[in-house]
């Protein structure tokens, strides 16, 4: 059975969940969001990925509704919430700091938000169990927050955000306070509950792995501006600027200027030499440009292989042993850093490059992208 | 031996302040009145033996037959816990606009609050005669805004009473309320309003529950010291009012019955213990539940 690709970005008759519109936030003199526009659609999982201060709490205050746009509009399915009070809006938000009411039990922290609603005791009840036994948290109902630990808390603010099914579920750098294995299994099972509730999520991190691994989508922020929008195997392999290359993981930048030898293909002058790319962006003749390429992209040799698209000489300055893999540092002639990485599938006994060896380093002409200067 | 020594002096210090002169006072209250000096009988002049001897109930018994005396503690009670509450509707509010001022207000707020201690608490109340009087301050101005054509009596009634107390022990009433609710994290009340409370509402399910514990440690700290107050309704309070520490001094000073006095301190000391254990239950609770 084919699977629909759940795409609805690409879908122009689909009609986005979340609008941001030209939206413009200023606090005094400093301009937190600038001129942004995005739209997030229902049943995403949408991150918002930036270091800190780049604005991206400040978006998903103003989703929240604890700050309102100085410019620009919000629409949330079609309405405009500028001016709606959080607490009449569809929508929750988990808090980084969990903020679970410490003088409540669990259970009634995820009641909290249904007896605002309703009075109806039995209904009330039935939802808590269910979102118990969602997060698995059946045993924890009568504890109170500081009787439970790092991980379980993270449940209950969970739960606690997703009793009222909101349209849109609000995260807000959900795992940063769990440790790095807790993490990865939170990682999965918050992908899990996304897809078993239907809900929209919008969550803020600063971890690219976090986001590459449960987004759909992932914004990169930078000083108040959306950098590029795009699943993450787009934003990871075909960045659209030198600050996405460079934020998201580890990468290669060759600066140079531009020479086309063919069809979408180009020749970058760089200080050692000549590189080639493939683009199906255009470059004029004599334009500055960079080059992008992954470490793991880039193969390490002992000798001169042949037939290879990019060949560059150097001496292994650096290697970073990871376990898995090893990262070889390179330096080329000028000085230039090219760092290769490669699976270590064998032993580290059996190693046969080593520091200041002369070696090759090579990679293809689609390996790499070609970015503007 | 160092770790004893060091025990030993907040030890020495209760035996020598404490327990000595409670042993002394409640003693005498076992003893008679007497033309002498001391005003009391039997002394230790009289040798040990012959001392405890004579010692009895007499003058507690003394306490329940004149209705004065209980009729006193119920007054000092009664104002005391009006105080207490009224310091309470007083504080809170001032309370909870330091603790959300802007963070480099707060020391100077908090300096506000404590200021009044560096002026002799007796001069404060004395100010308090000079603007409560019939011709005080504050009569004046109610006359020459026109809200009033003759002047109010407030000197001397248990108002004056209820507004120095206030006054006076305002600081204890907002110092540990400040402390909780400066310890709040503000995202509670987010999250309470993300869940769907109003500002009011939050207010109440949040914000009111995680003070408690500096409610009630205010409320103590006021109450407390409010029941056996005498220098207030000594003060501004007026011959109606009626309250153990007044009691107290005049039965020491103008009748020079040291021994009914001990009693009526004795009698006093008891009732406040009551709070004063539930107080360190309250501090105590706190301080587990923060670990």
């Amino acid at each position: 059975m084919a699977e629909t690709v759940f795409a609805p970005w690409d879908d122009p008759n689909e009609t986005p969940l979340i609008r941001f519109r030209n939206v413009t936030k200023r606090f005094g003199d400093f301009t937190a969001i600038d001129d942004l526009t995005l739209d997030i659609f229902e049943r995403e999982f949408f991150a918002l990925l930036g270091p800190s201060g780049c604005g991206k709490t400040t978006m998903m205050r103003m989703l929240a509704g604890f700050e309102n746009p100085t410019d620009g509009s919000i629409e949330l399915a079609g309405q405009d919430i500028a001016g709606v009070p959080p607490n009449k809006r569809a929508v929750n938000m988990m808090f980084q700091s969990y903020a679970l009411f410490p003088h409540l039990s669990i259970w009634d922290n995820i009641a909290f938000g249904l007896r605002r609603e309703s009075s109806d005791k039995a209904a009330i009840a039935a939802r808590v169990e269910e979102m118990l036994k969602l997060t698995r948290l059946e045993k924890f109902a009568r504890r109170k927050p500081h009787q439970i630990s790092g991980g379980q808390r993270q449940r209950v603010a969970l739960a606690r955000s997703l009793a009222k099914a909101p349209k849109l579920l609000l995260l807000d750098e959900p795992l940063g306070a769990l440790d790095a294995k807790l993490r990865e299994a939170t990682q999965f099972e918050l992908m899990d509950i996304q897809e078993k509730t239907g809900t929209t999520f919008v969550i803020v991190t600063h971890d690219q792995e976090e986001a590459m691994t449960v987004a759909s989508r992932i914004a990169v922020m930078d000083e108040g501006r959306v950098m590029q929008v795009a699943t993450p195997d787009r934003i990871y392999e075909a960045p659209e600027s030198v600050y996405v290359a460079d934020f998201i993981g580890d990468v290669n930048i060759l600066a140079g200027t531009v020479k086309a030898t063919g069809d979408q293909t180009y020749a970058l002058g760089i200080e050692n030499g000549t590189v080639t790319a493939v683009s199906e962006r255009p470059f004029s003749d004599g334009q500055n440009a960079h080059l992008a390429v992954r470490p793991e992209k880039v193969a390490i040799h002992t000798t001169a292989p042949e037939g290879t698209d990019n060949l560059l000489q150097g001496k292994v300055l650096d290697i970073a042993y990871l376990g898995n893999l090893s990262t070889y540092h390179v330096e080329l002639p000028g000085g230039q850093i090219i760092k290769a990485q490669t699976a270590n599938t064998r032993r580290l006994s059996r190693r046969d490059i080593t520091w200041e060896d002369h070696v090759w380093v090579s990679w293809t002409k689609t390996a790499g992208v070609l970015l503007d200067g | 031996m160092r770790r004893a020594v060091l025990i030993a002096v907040p030890y020495v210090w209760l035996l020598a302040l404490f327990l000595i002169p409670f042993a002394v006072v409640f003693k005498i209250s076992l003893s008679d009145i007497a033309l002498a000096i001391p005003p009391y009988t039997p002394t230790a002049k009289d040798g040990i033996w012959a001392m405890l001897s004579q010692l009895d109930f007499e003058n507690f018994v003394f306490l329940t037959e004149d209705d004065l005396y209980w009729k006193a503690y119920l007054s000092s009670l009664q104002i005391a816990f009006i105080s207490t509450v009224l310091t309470l509707l007083v504080g809170y509010p001032m309370a909870y606009a330091m603790a959300r001022a802007p963070e480099q207000w707060r020391a100077t707020l908090l300096m506000l609050v404590i200021l009044p201690f560096w002026t002799s608490f007796l001069i404060r109340v004395y100010a308090w005669v000079g603007i409560l009087s019939g011709e005080g301050f504050l009569n004046q101005f109610l006359l020459w805004i026109g809200i009033i054509d003759a002047p109010l009596t407030i000197l001397n009634t248990n108002t004056a009473v209820y507004i120095g107390i206030v006054y006076t022990y305002l600081p204890f009433m907002i110092l540990p309320i400040y402390s909780a609710l400066d310890r709040l994290d503000g995202s509670l009340i987010e999250a309470a309003e993300d869940l769907g409370c109003s500002r009011l509402k939050a207010f109440w399910l949040v914000t009111i529950p995680l003070s408690r514990n500096g409610i009630i440690a205010g409320c103590f700290l006021v109450f407390i010291p409010a029941l056996g107050e005498f220098v207030i309704p000594s003060l501004l309070g007026g011959s109606g009012t009626l309250m153990i520490g007044k009691v107290l001094f005049e039965e020491f000073f103008s009748n020079r019955d040291w021994p009914v006095a001990s009693a009526v301190a004795v009698i006093l000391l008891l009732i406040l213990i009551i709070p004063i254990v539930l107080f360190q239950r309250n501090e105590q609770r706190q301080a587990e539940a923060e670990q």
